[in-house]
């Protein structure tokens, strides 16, 4: 495995997150099942991660291990390092694969929402929601309701609103998987870009393999039954990226090479 | 976006029957009566043959609307204070229902050993039929206003709770999560997320109260009150006064109505439209 060429960050310095042997198993059925083990990796702050692998593989568990809404049995996960400090109420932006916009609040005061509950500046905020929704394309629809936008523009508003507080770290678990293919591809360059121009770190859970060489800098792959980690695949193809990428022979030797890692050839 | 704002898109300027005052009333007027023109009709018809039949009948046994109308007129029979007393039980029991029902739901969702003792209890308790502890409440709260609130309340609040419960525990739990990483407190996930989002539940409890409530209200006067509408159906009946009975049940159906009105209103008010027509 090539763990250790994937390492991001040189020596001397702490990766922004250090993830060690992280184990988590639940009792269902009076029989324990394992959700999450053996999960080693490092990602450096600024960086793209995608964690990709079958159902059942424990993508979202990890992310919500980060996220601290659940605890690991055993491991190390640390985030944030002495240059770089990492304060989980207030570092942490997540988006899901369903938006969860409140229907009774409209476009911009959903994305308020995380400065409200921080109690962050109110008219600041404001200003900053507004910049965020035209960064995401949604200029113009601040005052509209969720029910009036389209399953693609909610999606965006979401991704606005993990940004409002400035999070260190965001969150993505499965954010493009309802979204119909052709809006899902334009949404992943849309993405590549945000994530350029923010500088943000972010880890992105996906079933599908072509988004997450076409985003990441870094892929975790793993496996299911047994779950457990399989590798780390650096991803180095040129900026900016578009979706012509999709189609290079880098692009198809990475596919392969997660393919392969996945037992799928 | 309310429901009000949207109606009021679209439609022409109401100045526009001014020209011809004795010809067009107001388009608002006539979309509502296209709506409703066959629901009017009904409730005329019912009249019309309740007017034919009391023709037929001695009074005391039907008495035609006449008499019934007379009978509203008459300031011997004091509707407005025997009114108010019903009003002020009806209103009164149905919103300690509701503030008592939802605080209980709330505490509910915060402590699930609370709800998991509490819960099957309650629906124990709610097999009681409320109207057969009327006695007791009496004996407990002596007579007056005080038990008939009791009765109204026993009756208006397993609805209310039983559905906000159900509401908040509709709530996406991704939904809850996502305030919970911000390290969101109790009352921040309760006034943001989980309270707007069981409001149309919380909506359907109180319409299903509503309903229930008068009869809990009249129940309790019937057997231990000098005053009220029910009250005044009881003493009615001993003197064989039937236009006065008619007269109450109106009065009685009438705060019934009122409290369902003020109840759909707020419903308007508070839940968005989208969310109303999914429920």
């Amino acid at each position: 495995m090539n763990v250790a060429e994937a390492s991001p960050a040189p020596d001397s310095v702490q990766p922004f997150i250090h993830l060690d042997k992280v184990r988590k198993s639940y009792k269902a059925r009076g029989e324990e099942f394992l959700a999450v083990s053996d999960v080693t990796f490092d990602v450096a702050a600024g960086e793209f991660v995608a964690l990709v692998g079958p159902s059942g593989c424990g993508k979202s568990t990890l992310l919500k291990i980060l996220a601290d809404l659940h605890h690991h049995d055993s491991g190390e996960v640390r985030i944030g390092s002495p240059d770089n400090p990492f304060d989980p109420s207030r570092d942490i932006g997540m988006v899901f694969q369903q938006a969860l916009l409140l229907r009774w609040r409209t476009i911009i005061d959903n994305v308020m929402l995380p400065a409200e509950i921080l109690g962050l500046p109110i008219k600041q905020s404001r200003e900053r929601a507004r910049d965020l929704l035209a960064m995401v394309g949604l200029a113009g629809f601040e005052d509209r309701y969720p029910h009036e936008l389209s399953g693609g523009m909610q999606q965006r508003a979401s991704i606005a609103r993990a940004f409002i507080h400035d999070p260190k770290l965001i969150l993505m678990d499965e954010p493009f998987g309802a979204l119909d293919a052709l809006t899902r591809e334009r949404m992943n360059v849309e993405l590549h870009r945000i994530w350029r121009e923010s500088g943000k770190t972010i880890l992105f859970v996906t079933h599908s393999i072509s988004e997450a060489i076409f985003l990441s800098s870094q892929i975790v792959v793993l496996t299911a039954r047994p779950a457990r980690m399989a590798a780390l695949v650096p991803i180095s193809l040129p900026e900016p990226r578009t979706v012509a990428d999709k189609t290079n022979a880098e692009f198809s030797n990475y596919a392969r090479k997660v393919y392969e890692l996945l037992g799928m050839t | 976006m309310t429901f009000s704002s949207h109606q009021a898109k679209g439609k022409p300027p109401v100045d526009l029957a001014v020209d011809e005052p004795d010809s067009q009333p107001s388009p608002a007027w006539t979309s509502w009566w296209r709506a409703h023109w066959l629901a009017v009709l009904s409730h005329l018809a019912m009249v019309g043959l309740w007017s034919l039949a009391s023709t037929r009948m001695p009074k005391f046994i039907l008495p035609s609307p006449l008499d019934v109308l007379l009978a509203l007129m008459n300031p011997r029979y004091n509707w407005p204070r025997h009114m108010a007393v019903t009003a002020s039980e009806v209103f009164g029991g149905f919103a300690l229902a509701s503030i008592v029902g939802v605080s209980i739901a709330v505490i509910f969702s915060w402590w699930l050993f609370v709800s998991r003792a509490m819960m099957p209890l309650l629906v124990t308790i709610n097999m009681i039929p409320k109207v057969a502890m009327a006695p007791l409440f009496i004996v407990w709260l002596s007579y007056g206003i005080g038990p008939n609130i009791l009765i109204t309340f026993t009756i208006c609040f397993f609805p209310i709770v039983i559905n906000t419960t159900r509401g908040l525990k509709e709530v996406e739990p991704d939904l809850i999560d996502l305030v919970r990483v911000l390290r969101a407190s109790r009352g921040q996930i309760l006034t943001k997320v989980q309270l707007p989002s069981a409001l149309p539940f919380i909506f359907s409890g109180m319409r299903v109260a509503a309903v229930l409530a008068v009869a809990g209200a009249v129940v309790g006067e019937f057997i231990g009150s000098e005053r009220g509408l029910g009250y005044a159906i009881m003493s009615f009946q001993s003197t064989m006064d039937t236009p006065g009975m008619f007269v109450a049940l109106a009065l009685i159906t009438l705060v019934g109505v009122v409290l369902y009105g003020l109840v759909i209103l707020a419903e308007r008010c508070f839940v968005t439209a989208d969310s109303r027509a999914s429920k």
